[in-house]
């Protein structure tokens, strides 16, 4: 973001920090106030890098949690609602927020970016969250849907650390279906086969 | 040629349709939330809908490079269903986002005393948010319910610059030109206005204020009919400037007004969009198709 974005930004933190009730009003109208768009000209949608609204929308959430003015319940509550009543974009930024403010509670938000079918919330959804809080079978099947959807590998989350035996399996299983109907294979499914390294026979 | 239809319900149409309109030029749109063809019996409906349109809609019409808005409202006929009452205090959750670029289609559909109250209360609702209106006239009695529609626009205080009277031909438009509000026409394949009654239209009245729309549905229509009123104005003798105002620079103006347009996608969100964008002939950050 830039200083003109940081210095649109203070005020509103300010505002949701002293009244958190004025986040339902504010964070819909981030892009208009703050300004939106690509933080890295590469990546237009913001699919490994969050855009300027997504940064000012998690800043904004990341005041209202600092202010301790909710408890954690009523920021689970406040957090769901943004996300329920949201635009694509404001149901980004929710998941985008999670990866710095970890409120318990809201591995049901991710998981319905994950159903989506719209790249930037199934990328947002990988994010930090996902990777401290998803059971193995979801976020093996996040990874799934990125490499289906075209979401890049670097927008999941610590990845390489998670790659086992099962996303192999799948990945390779998607690799198969792919050459079989004459379709490329995302460069990415390749990085992950070649990261794994199957255990030695005897020692599963 | 851009175009800007300012009026088409994208949800009933088809990925080939967003293809055939962006090859014909079609690089933003405004779908009004309307009713679906037959009755919807419950507010949750409604709450699904407008997700849809601030959703999955807008996300589809990107993939084609179409930036997509939408107006939200409780549409004329389904107004005078008493159990869809609650659907307007659904609506401002709504109107605080980018992209919902009015409050609409409202207006009148039989005359009732239901729509009326319902219009008044979104007019001021259109007030409260500071965003225009656009304003359905009906198909039976179009001219009384016009000249009602615009006393009840007067009476409301709003600035008739925000206002958008659709739907209108040679009988209405008149009314709508001495009143100050944008006069918005929808061009159809039998009904209502053809290209060519259009073009005759904008001979007679200027192009101020002159807003061109496909309104295609889940009817008959045809969302190439901006694209083909732009060709009937040239074949007429109207030049680029002219066409591009029509069918660009004009709804951009009305719309811009709400402050939440979404074209000016890689800029300066706080800016005015039509300062911005007038003299683009590309949006940005969008995905080829």
């Amino acid at each position: 973001m830039s200083a003109e974005h940081t210095e649109r930004l203070f005020p509103l933190a300010a505002e949701v920090a002293a009244d958190p009730s004025r986040l339902r009003v504010l964070f819909p109208a981030v892009g208009r106030l703050v300004g939106r768009g690509p933080t890295d000209p590469d990546d237009p949608e913001g699919l490994r890098v969050p855009r300027i609204e997504d940064r000012a929308r998690a800043a904004l959430v990341a005041a209202v949690a600092a202010s301790s003015r909710l408890s954690p319940t009523e920021l689970t509550t406040m957090l769901t609602e943004l996300y329920e009543d949201g635009d694509g974009d404001e149901k980004r930024a929710v998941l985008r927020a999670l990866d710095d403010v970890d409120i318990p509670g809201l591995l049901g938000l991710v998981e319905d970016g994950l159903r989506s079918n719209d790249p930037r919330l199934v990328a947002a959804a990988m994010g930090r969250y996902a990777d401290r809080h998803l059971g193995a079978d979801v976020w093996r099947h996040g990874v799934l849907k990125c490499l289906f959807v075209g979401v890049p590998l670097d927008a999941v989350a610590a990845w390489t650390g998670r790659v086992d035996d099962e996303l192999a399996r799948m990945t390779a299983a998607f690799v198969a279906e792919r050459e079989a109907a004459g379709r490329p294979v995302p460069e990415d499914a390749r990085r992950i086969l070649a990261l794994y390294r199957p255990h030695p026979e005897g020692e599963r | 040629m851009r175009i800007f239809d300012p009026h088409i319900h994208m949800t009933s149409r088809t990925t080939d349709d967003y293809q055939v309109m962006y090859d014909a030029g079609v690089r933003a749109v405004t779908e009004p939330a309307f009713w679906l063809g037959q009755p919807r019996t419950s507010v949750g409906s409604f709450k699904d809908y407008f997700d849809g349109l601030v959703g999955w809609e807008r996300f589809r019409a990107a993939q084609f490079g179409i930036r997509h808005h939408c107006t939200v409202a409780l549409n004329p006929k389904e107004a005078n269903d008493p159990r869809l009452a609650g659907v307007l205090d659904l609506l401002p959750r709504y109107l605080a986002k980018d992209g919902v670029v009015a409050v609409g289609e409202t207006g009148f559909d039989s005359m009732t005393e239901a729509e009326e109250t319902i219009f008044v209360r979104h007019l001021g609702l259109a007030a409260e948010h500071g965003l225009p209106v656009l304003v359905h006239t009906p198909h039976r009695d179009k001219a009384e319910g016009t000249r009602r529609s615009l006393e009840l626009v007067a009476a409301s205080g709003l600035p008739p610059e925000m206002v958008l009277i659709d739907h209108l031909n040679e009988v209405t438009v008149g009314l709508v030109a001495e009143s100050g509000c944008w006069m918005g026409f929808s061009i159809y394949p039998d009904t209502k206005m053809d290209e060519h009654r259009m073009v005759k239209v904008l001979a007679e009245y200027g192009l101020d204020r002159m807003i061109v729309n496909s309104a295609a549905d889940w009817g008959r229509s045809d969302p190439l009919k901006t694209a083909k009123t732009g060709a009937a104005m040239r074949e007429a003798g109207f030049d680029e400037d002219a066409v591009d105002r029509v069918l660009w620079r004009n709804p951009v103006a009305f719309y811009a007004q709400s402050g939440r347009l979404l074209l000016d996608e890689a800029g300066d969100g706080a800016a005015d969009a039509t300062a911005t964008f007038e003299g683009n002939s590309i949006l940005r950050g969008q995905r080829p198709a």
